[in-house]
């Protein structure tokens, strides 16, 4: 049972929910951009919604499977063909044994999703097989996959793996994604918010920002108007999270993203509510945004919502898998 | 340093999934203990619903699972979450007869293995020999540990050493490097950008995912440099790479 790696797209890496425990000793979470999208893809074929999945980006991987495979792809919306046949999103499917699955470009958002029956045959790396690029930490010694890779997969007795079987029903995307970018991602104040000088606060939930080429897992660059402090802040470093936004001296805002290290010695200026990241995970290199102040209890409250929401999806889903 | 005097704290959030506690607005050896001895203590209580401790100079952040301490009533679950925090240290910590583990790093000082000795030197006004003398006399302690996996930011540094960061960080300092960053001193684990100062090497393996524990340091260890020459930096070097 495995999955061979015809060609590995843009930037195809082995993701879970993430590695914890460690932050202690400076060891990062990685795990996927969008949260969300990895969960219900995993859901989907009828893993633990955290399991090791593949994460492409803009282009993604052409793979060949030894064997029958149930496969789901969620996140965002990309060309996919199965021995040559469209293939939806959203849905649980099997591919017959020698299928090649082919992930093309991607049309709306930036990262997709795919999940695999059973998961991958993958040694963990500190309690988790998500790829950590800088620290090369994770399956494949923490690299992005490449030409010539070859994944196991773990056996799944009892699961229909008839090719025959035709999906009858499909997720309904709308609610966890959304791709357009007019719409607000909502900010929480950071701790040095206040700190901000006034034309900068201003700016900072009124301008427009764009998403720099220079992004990438650790971090999303925003190019816009340039935001100062009232008076230099002298910091010692500390932890810093998914979605913090820094302002390094040169005043261009960074957000920290999946791959952020523990921590950070820069200003912390706003935190980008977490039910917003997968919609963030999502914005490519030179799309906009704009940001909408949130205050920590309503977003708080929202998140909870969301993880209530998913966790009566996952049963939802659960119960249809049944034969 | 003894922790238990003055152990207050003050709660941040950070976003939805994390809170720190803040002991301190300044950084130095005795907030350090505390946040040492409030992490001991949410290990020794088995705090639950936490997923990562991130202890820092002057302050822990909690990870933790806010559907777990989403409190029935409504109460978000930060606040769930703090007041469950001011309750275990209503009573502070028990103070610790425990200084920690002591670790000896043994270090190749200058040349090749540390470029920037001499500038370290002549910023300090002293010679070469003399930075490598006070270096080695210095009680680091393990402030934290970021940046990368296993990098540790030591407290302790004599301030005669004490030397702003480089202007331009260079893209790659080589692994087991030394150095000198404002007032701290540190260890690259493993090849990586960086602006501090390289004052030398150690052959010693600071980081391994494979080894358990995966870190040579943890947070709170104290640390001594020993200066050692090229000969003994290739045999330790060797048995590692074996």
């Amino acid at each position: 049972m495995s999955v061979a790696v015809l060609k590995p797209g843009w930037l195809t890496t082995v993701q879970d929910r993430g590695r914890y425990g460690y932050a202690n000793l400076g060891v990062g979470n990685a795990g996927p951009m969008d949260e969300v999208a990895l969960r219900l893809a995993n859901l989907l074929v009828g893993n633990d919604e955290g399991a090791g999945a593949l994460e492409y980006t803009a282009s993604g991987p052409c793979l060949r499977f030894a064997q029958a495979v149930r496969v789901a792809l969620t996140g965002a919306m990309f060309e996919v063909r199965a021995n040559g046949a469209a293939l939806p999103m959203w849905q649980s499917h099997v591919l017959p044994a020698g299928a090649t699955l082919e992930i093309g470009a991607t049309t709306r958002g930036l990262r997709g999703y795919l999940a695999v029956a059973g998961s991958f045959a993958l040694a963990p790396v500190l309690g988790s097989v998500a790829t950590d690029l800088n620290a090369a930490l994770g399956p494949f010694g923490g690299r992005a996959l490449r030409t010539g890779d070859s994944i196991d997969l773990n056996a799944l007795p009892g699961v229909d793996l008839d090719p025959d079987t035709k999906p009858r029903w499909s997720l309904d995307p709308r609610p966890w994604f959304d791709f357009d970018p007019a719409h607000p991602i909502h900010l929480i104040a950071g701790t040095h918010a206040d700190a901000l000088d006034p034309a900068s606060r201003m700016a900072l939930h009124q301008a427009e920002f764009r998403i720099d080429r220079d992004s990438n897992r650790v971090g999303l660059r925003l190019d816009g108007p340039r935001l100062a402090l009232s008076a230099p802040l002298e910091l010692a470093s500390e932890a810093i999270a998914f979605g913090t936004v820094q302002l390094p001296p040169g005043g261009q805002p960074i957000v920290l993203m999946a791959e952020h290290p523990t921590t950070g010695g820069y200003p912390r200026i706003g935190q980008v509510a977490a039910f917003d990241l997968p919609r963030l995970a999502q914005l490519r290199p030179g799309d906009t945004l704009r940001f909408i102040a949130i205050d920590q209890d309503e977003a708080q409250s929202r998140y909870l919502a969301r993880e209530r929401e998913l966790a009566r999806l996952a049963a939802a889903i659960a119960q249809r898998l049944q034969p | 340093m003894s922790a238990g005097a003055d152990p207050g704290f003050s709660i941040e959030p950070l976003g939805e999934t994390i809170l720190l506690m803040r002991f301190g607005t300044q950084v130095d050896a005795a907030v350090n203990a505390h946040v040492h001895a409030a992490a001991a203590m949410l290990r020794k209580v088995e705090m639950p619903g936490l997923l990562d401790l991130i202890p820092a100079g002057a302050s822990l952040a909690l990870h933790y699972d806010a559907v777990f301490w989403a409190g029935s009533n409504g109460e978000p679950p930060w606040q769930h979450l703090a007041g469950s925090l001011r309750a275990v240290f209503a009573s502070p910590p028990a103070q610790t007869t425990d200084k920690g583990r002591v670790i000896e790093v043994p270090v190749c000082y200058g040349g090749e293995y540390g470029c920037d000795l001499d500038t370290v030197a002549s910023h300090a006004g002293i010679d070469a020999a003399c930075v490598i003398e006070q270096h080695c006399a210095g009680h680091y302690r393990v402030a934290m540990l970021g940046f990368a996996p296993g990098f540790p930011y030591l407290l302790g540094l004599a301030p005669l050493l004490h030397m702003p960061r480089r202007a331009q960080p260079r893209l790659r300092v080589p692994a087991g490097s030394v150095a000198i960053g404002g007032a701290q001193t540190g260890i690259y684990p493993r090849e990586l950008p960086g602006g501090w100062h390289l004052i030398g090497r150690t052959p010693a393996t600071l980081f391994d995912a494979e080894a358990r524990p995966p870190s040579l340091l943890a947070p709170g260890d104290r640390v001594r440099f020993r200066a050692i020459d090229a000969i003994e930096f290739a045999a330790i070097v060797e048995p590692n790479t074996r």
